[in-house]
């Protein structure tokens, strides 16, 4: 089914006669798989309106994120979270959405410094397991009229309701960037490095490790970008050497480090969001006991755990979720064959308690269990 | 306003209320006087007072636990009240209810620099957050005009902005982990040191739930680094319409302020009378600040002042030291209480587009004329949030009543205009009833659905958020 009006997909949901297997462009292939008729909202498309001066836009579900930064860029502006494009990391084909990049709350490095795609997600317009339409939140930057479900419905992966329109706070776009690199530092130095840099009033947008090189960001009008790198220099120089790399060949990095690109080879992929000064022990004992490759992303606060040998990833997964346990983090695997989501706990558990709400939400929002039913486990 | 009837079984049963409470707190934690209690009776929108059943102001996340236990097992309402300085009666009782104060849930439990957050009591006042990390040259950034009393417990119930959130984004945004107690007294912890939530995003939604969905006793922040400076700049227009297209101008320009601030003619000269800060003679004015460096401020006040002249200024002052910076700030932060000095006012806060902001100053000058009220405005302009402050007379016959109704037509005009009735400061019972202009009745639905699964026997702060009529069905089988 792939409705082309938000009356449709009402439609579509309140005359369905079992479970249904929601996407949107179908490339964030994430989550326990789901059996049931698939329902795509790629066919809602098209941005509803877009106001530069107000830092705001609003648009189907459908409509293609492309779509959505190609009209800011001509306005000089952009989704300042920086979503990831999975497509790279999990070898999928198709075309994100809007939707999708919500339902999934997905950002990027950015996330450290501008909030993540749940705080710039200002509006929604969704349909809920029976059939109802309904909006929470607005097109306006400050709304703290009745609950907030909008951020309810980020990353709820379309488990509560099927996105139909979402409204986006937009920011604008720098005049340039720069990124100054740190060259083999272990992950506690480099963990190390990163936090002294975010504790800095130098406004770092990025702060990640991939491979040997530690990566800090700077972006803005250019003689603030050339300040602030010097200040940094000066700043990081007792951890190591400070390489420095310009405006485009920045840019590119971070796409990589936003798609996690170094891991599109891996069998699988564990994400894990955790305090940094806990990431670096964190590391290494995963390291020491599984073959696993390690990126950091959020200063530390964003792990992932590349696993080249698909037969030994549950194992390794597990034992990172086990590990998260321990210390309040949580780890979800991104990627694997179906197979191995469907022997291990994709998203992390939860206590009771709060397992107990997420469920009893869920029974309010799809009484009959039928939006992608299982999905978060 | 209305309010439900009070339940008078538990109104007869107060002794013996009074008597569990005092069981599982201190003697002196539970407050039920009648001369005692009347310190609870309102909130900062003292137009409506109620003192409650008794109040009680536990120590401990343990201590709330057992009073919401004891208070479920009674059937009693409890009004969570953080420092009470709501200004849409969000902390106000109703004759029936045990407040539950959070001030003593004060202390710092954990400053962290490395990973950037601090954990504290709820009770712990908005500026003693920041006053706590200063030493190291760290704030807190939601910045509520009332920070110097307001408590985090009552920020995360209302989702609190301030002045600075163009940049820094509201309360939600800087919240990173609660401990929650619900009312049935179980105790759990939502989010943590850690970004993002495993599963649901509960803590977004507790985040502004108005004290419906349980008590936070304590909260973990993220904390920022200070800039190394920040610089105001004042701009005077003779026309309303005209500073509003010069901040979205600003706006569109790539540069971001981290606040924009806008005064008109009333509030102008009224706070000068009262605070003289000697601002110039005019229609509107905008108060820019922008951070960072020394050479970085200069390069962005360059191209916001050029912005500014496209707009035939009155008066453009650039603060050349920390003290004319003060001065800049002085008038737009004394607001309040200048015109809390001429007069009554009931103050506003519904959100509209920023492109709307002519067209919405206008239509509130229209309505100021039909009503015979004045209005001034002061509002954060860069986001749009607008606080129109209605002035009339408490002493008079019918003026509030005549206040209210406009209120209620101002809040109607955010709301068309693409905008809502409450930008930060929440719905609580004032803006409870124009619900259904925003909302149609399964957008509200679903939300008391979110509630019954929190609470099911809707005791946590019931008469408040949604319209007594929609309400009434759940309040009623609760009973």
């Amino acid at each position: 089914m792939k409705p082309t009006t938000e009356r449709d997909l009402a439609e579509a949901i309140a005359s369905a006669k079992g479970p249904l297997r929601i996407t949107g462009g179908g490339t964030r292939d994430v989550g326990n798989p789901v059996v049931g008729d698939a329902l795509s909202t790629a066919a809602l498309s098209g941005i509803t309106l877009y106001e530069p001066g107000a830092l705001t836009i609003v648009a189907q579900a459908g409509t293609p994120v492309s779509e959505i930064e190609a009209a800011l860029d001509a306005e000089n502006q952009r989704l300042a979270f920086e979503p990831m494009d999975h497509r790279t990391l999990l070898g999928t084909q198709g075309t994100p959405t809007v939707g999708g990049m919500v339902a999934a709350n997905v950002s990027g490095p950015r996330r450290i410094a501008v909030g993540a795609c749940r705080d710039h997600l200002l509006g929604v317009r969704f349909v809920d397991g029976a059939g109802t339409v309904i909006k929470n939140g607005g097109r306006v930057m400050k709304n703290v009229t009745g609950y907030d479900l909008v951020k309810l419905l980020a990353g709820s992966y379309g488990t509560l309701g099927v996105l139909s329109e979402v409204s986006l706070k937009v920011l604008p776009k720098p005049e340039t960037e720069a990124t100054l690199v740190l060259n083999d530092l272990s992950l506690e130095n480099s963990v190390a490095a990163m936090s002294a840099a975010l504790g800095s009033p130098f406004e770092v947008t990025g702060a990640g490790k991939v491979k040997g090189q530690t990566c800090i960001r700077i972006e803005g009008f250019e003689a603030s970008v050339r300040y602030r790198a010097e200040q940094l220099t000066a700043l990081l120089s007792k951890h190591s050497d400070v390489d420095q790399i310009e405006h485009k060949a920045s840019g590119s990095l971070w796409r990589g480090i936003a798609d996690v690109s170094g891991f599109a080879d891996h069998a699988a992929v564990t994400r894990v969001s955790v305090k940094p000064s806990a990431a670096p022990a964190l590391g290494v004992k995963i390291a020491g006991q599984h073959n696993v490759d390690v990126m950091l992303d959020w200063g530390g606060g964003l792990m992932w755990f590349g696993m080249m040998q698909d037969d030994a990833a549950a194992v390794a997964h597990q034992a990172i979720q086990d590990s998260c346990a321990q210390i309040n983090a949580h780890a979800t695997l991104i990627k694997a064959p179906i197979e191995t989501r469907a022997a291990v706990p994709v998203f992390q558990p939860e206590n009771p308690t709060i397992t107990a709400l997420s469920d009893g939400i869920r029974a309010k929002f799809d009484p009959r269990g039928i939006l992608n039913p299982g999905l978060m486990g | 306003m209305e309010m439900p009837q009070p339940n008078p079984t538990i109104l007869s049963r107060k002794a013996q209320i009074v008597e569990r409470l005092q069981k599982v707190l201190p003697k002196d934690a539970v407050i039920h006087t009648d001369a005692q209690v009347r310190a609870y009776e309102c909130d900062a929108l003292t137009a409506y007072k109620c003192p409650p059943l008794c109040a009680v102001l536990p120590a401990s996340t343990d201590e709330v636990s057992a009073v919401l236990k004891a208070c479920h097992e009674m059937g009693v309402p409890v009004v969570p009240r953080g420092s009470g300085t709501s200004l849409a009666g969000g902390a106000l009782p109703t004759a029936d209810c045990v407040i539950l104060g959070t001030a003593r849930l004060n202390a710092v439990l954990e400053t962290n620099y490395e990973d950037r957050y601090i954990r504290v009591g709820s009770g712990r006042t908005n500026l003693s957050v920041t006053g706590a990390v200063e030493e190291m040259d760290f704030f807190y950034a939601p910045d509520p005009s009332s920070q110097l009393a307001c408590a985090i417990a009552g920020n995360i119930a209302m989702n609190s902005g301030g002045a600075h959130c163009l940049k820094y984004g509201v309360t939600t945004n800087n919240l990173m982990g609660v401990k929650m107690v619900l009312m049935d007294g179980t105790v759990t912890e939502i989010g943590g040191t850690h970004l993002d939530a495993a599963g649901l995003d509960l803590l977004g939604l507790i985040c502004g739930s108005e004290g419906q969905l349980g008590v936070v006793t304590e909260a973990t922040l993220r904390i920022l680094r200070k800039p190394e400076g920040a610089r105001p700049v004042l701009m005077a227009f003779n026309d309303n319409e005209v500073a509003g297209a010069c901040v979205a101008d600003i706006i569109k320009a790539g540069v971001l302020p981290v606040a924009i601030e806008f005064m008109d003619r009333l509030c102008i000269e009224t706070t000068d009378n009262y605070a003289k800060a000697g601002y110039p003679d005019c229609e509107a004015l905008l108060i820019v600040e922008v951070e960072g460096a020394p050479e970085e401020i200069d390069e962005q006040l360059a191209l916001i002042l050029d912005i500014a002249r496209k707009h035939d200024p009155v008066e453009l002052r650039e603060a050349k030291s920390a003290e004319e910076a003060a001065r800049i700030w002085l008038g737009r932060k004394s607001a309040f209480g200048a015109v809390g000095q001429i007069a009554d006012y009931m103050c506003l806060d519904g959100t509209i587009p920023v492109s709307s902001l002519p067209m919405v100053l206008r239509r509130i000058g229209e309505l100021s004329e039909e009503y015979g009220l004045q209005v001034g405005n002061v509002f954060h302009a860069g986001d749009g949030n607008m606080h129109p402050l209605i002035l009339y007379n408490a002493n008079k016959e019918g003026d509030l009543e005549l206040c209210e109704a406009m209120g209620a037509e101002i809040l109607k005009l955010c709301v068309d205009a693409g905008g809502c009735l409450t930008g930060e400061h929440g719905v609580g019972i004032e803006k409870r009833d124009l619900m259904t202009h925003q909302f149609e009745p399964q957008d509200l639905e679903i939300q008391m659905a979110v509630k019954d699964v929190f609470d099911p026997m809707w005791l946590l702060n019931p008469a408040k958020v949604f319209p007594l009529e929609s309400s009434q069905t759940r309040r009623i089988a609760a009973e």
